[in-house]
């Protein structure tokens, strides 16, 4: 097996660093590989899983022993499977388009920031801020997660399991939450659009969140996420949306209005 | 703990500060800082450190206390071992009453060791490798509200009440009021940080006869502003969160014990397995007894 070094290159992506080398550590056998995080740098964690993903078109990559360092498997931009055994830091996942993460520990704050597709399954806890400006694709969390889930999110669904922190899909506008067990103060505050659905109790309502007619999509579309995931069989859920009052975007300017009157 | 806070050097390279907790002593131990750093060019440095070491030691014989050991520990430090059952306040003003000096902390099991660099190099300076102890509590600081000194630096002891010590990430927007509160109710403050008004804040709260729990409790309503802090005694750990939960805490509840860190990766700094740790949530006081 060929595990020299090849030389760092400046990537068009702005991704690779000049002065780090590829560990080429990893394990390859067919269309499926594997490699020890331990002792590496965060720096040579994301080379060695690029190399595996873009240069050698490997499909399928274990990371063993991430140790909750930060940054690992962001900005990954191709349809691959990646699992991390353990536990990653902060911002994990952040800006990927196209993998199926697994990650078997929990995940620190700003987990799958602007993930844009693919999909991202945390069994343990997650911290603050996951799937912040979530664009597409699917985040499930088993376990629990921090404050201001899905903030600013654009797209994609949330599912948790678990509990959810404060301010929950502050600001969203557009895409779903699941939330299976309780929710924090200000679910859904200020958000323009969307759906946050609650199965347990929730703490207070955000300014402008309201409870919302459920409809058969909506037990499709939970019905089909939890199958999809093999999350069992759905609790009873509350639906929420926007209660369009907090903004207007046809209201008039001052000096219309006093034209009118 | 070096390990710890090394691995969160990314976090706050200015300043390294430890609160070291051993099993109660009869004696008090009282960690004094004599000057904060030389300046350039100072030629009579020495001669006046000497000076204020002297004047230290007199003045602790001045309030009332046996001075049965002196360690220095480098040319601005010294640890001091006293047979002293007075008020703590009492003593502690009368050493600060020699110019330049300040209380680092003070009772019978904390000492807190603060200075600037990294966690390596201020765990190098005070040899705190065979350090052995009970628990304790770390900070690395990235200065923004207030200048890069030792004065500056966490943790802060809960001046004048022995044994307890908090580190704070966060800002405080009420920090002036509070200040000037407890200013007068005669408290002093060593520093312009507004994470000192914490440890005030609960040792006065303490002294009005509040457990830690309780004090830790109402500050979530007094005080103003994003925090996240930890406050520690001789038998107590505690955290507190705002009720944004704006600043970030991961905890471990093991079977034997109790980590918790800003960042996951300082508690896989101390254990090399995979283990359950959560965030806790927003207005969240926990507190863990010995």
């Amino acid at each position: 097996m060929d595990t020299v070094a090849p030389p760092a290159r400046f990537d068009p992506r702005g991704l690779v660093e000049l002065d780090e080398r590829v560990p080429g550590t990893a394990q390859i056998d067919g269309g499926r590989a594997s490699f020890d995080a331990r002792e590496l740098t965060t720096r040579q964690i994301n080379l060695e899983l690029r190399r595996l993903v873009y240069e050698l078109g490997v499909r399928e990559v274990t990371v063993r022993g991430p140790g909750a360092k930060h940054s690992l498997g962001v900005g990954i931009l191709a349809r691959c499977r990646i699992t991390f055994e353990g536990s990653l830091g902060y911002f994990a996942c952040g800006l990927i388009d196209g993998p199926e993460v697994h990650i078997t520990g929990r995940v620190g704050w700003s987990a799958c920031e602007n993930m844009m597709s693919g999909v991202c399954v945390i069994d343990g806890n997650a911290g603050s801020l996951t799937a912040a400006a979530l664009r597409g694709g699917d985040v499930v969390v088993r376990g629990r997660v921090g404050a201001r889930t899905g903030i600013d999110q654009k797209g994609g669904t949330v599912v948790v399991l678990g509990d959810a922190g404060s301010m929950t899909g502050f600001m969203m506008q557009r895409g779903r939450q699941i939330i299976c067990g309780d929710a924090g103060h200000g679910l859904g505050d200020s958000m323009y659009d969307g759906t946050l659905y609650v199965g347990g109790k929730v703490a207070s309502l955000g300014i402008d969140c309201v409870p919302g007619e459920w409809t058969e999509a909506d037990t499709e579309f939970v019905a089909r996420k939890f199958s999809i995931y093999g999350l069992g069989s759905p609790p009873e859920l509350q639906k929420f949306v926007c209660g369009k009052k907090l903004y207007n975007y046809d209201s008039l300017e001052p000096s219309e209005r006093k034209l009118v009157l | 703990m070096t390990r710890m806070l090394q691995s969160m050097k990314h976090r706050g390279p200015d300043s390294t500060g430890y609160a070291l907790y051993r099993r109660p002593a009869d004696e008090l131990i009282m960690r004094i800082k004599l000057a904060d750093g030389a300046s350039v060019g100072d030629i009579e440095w020495d001669d006046r450190l000497r000076r204020r070491r002297e004047e230290v030691k007199a003045r602790i014989g001045a309030a009332g206390a046996r001075l049965a050991a002196v360690d220095e520990i480098n040319d601005y430090t010294i640890a001091a071992t006293l047979d002293y059952d007075g008020e703590i306040k009492h003593l502690a003003d009368y050493v600060e009453s020699v110019p330049g000096t300040e209380v680092l902390s003070a009772g019978s099991a904390l000492e807190i060791v603060k200075d600037l660099g990294d966690a390596e190099s201020v765990g190098r300076a005070y040899k705190l490798d065979g350090y052995v102890g009970t628990h304790a509590i770390g900070h690395v600081r990235m200065a923004t509200e207030s200048d890069v000194d030792i004065s500056n630096a966490h943790p802060y002891w809960a001046y004048p009440f022995s044994d307890v010590a908090v580190v704070h990430n966060g800002q405080l927007t009420n920090y002036h009021q509070w200040r000037r509160r407890l200013e007068r109710l005669g408290h002093r403050f060593a520093s312009d940080c507004d994470s000192e008004v914490i440890a005030v804040y609960l040792a006065q709260r303490m002294q009005d006869g509040a457990t830690l729990e309780e004090a830790m409790r109402m500050s979530l309503e007094d005080l103003d502003g994003v925090f996240t802090y930890i406050c520690v005694s001789d038998d107590a750990l505690g955290m507190a969160k705002d009720e944004l939960a704006a600043k970030p805490l991961v905890l471990y509840e093991g079977d034997d014990m109790v980590v918790l860190a800003s960042e996951e990766i300082a508690i896989r700094a101390v254990i090399d397995r995979e283990i359950e740790t959560y965030d806790p949530y927003e207005s969240e006081v926990m507190v863990w007894t010995r």
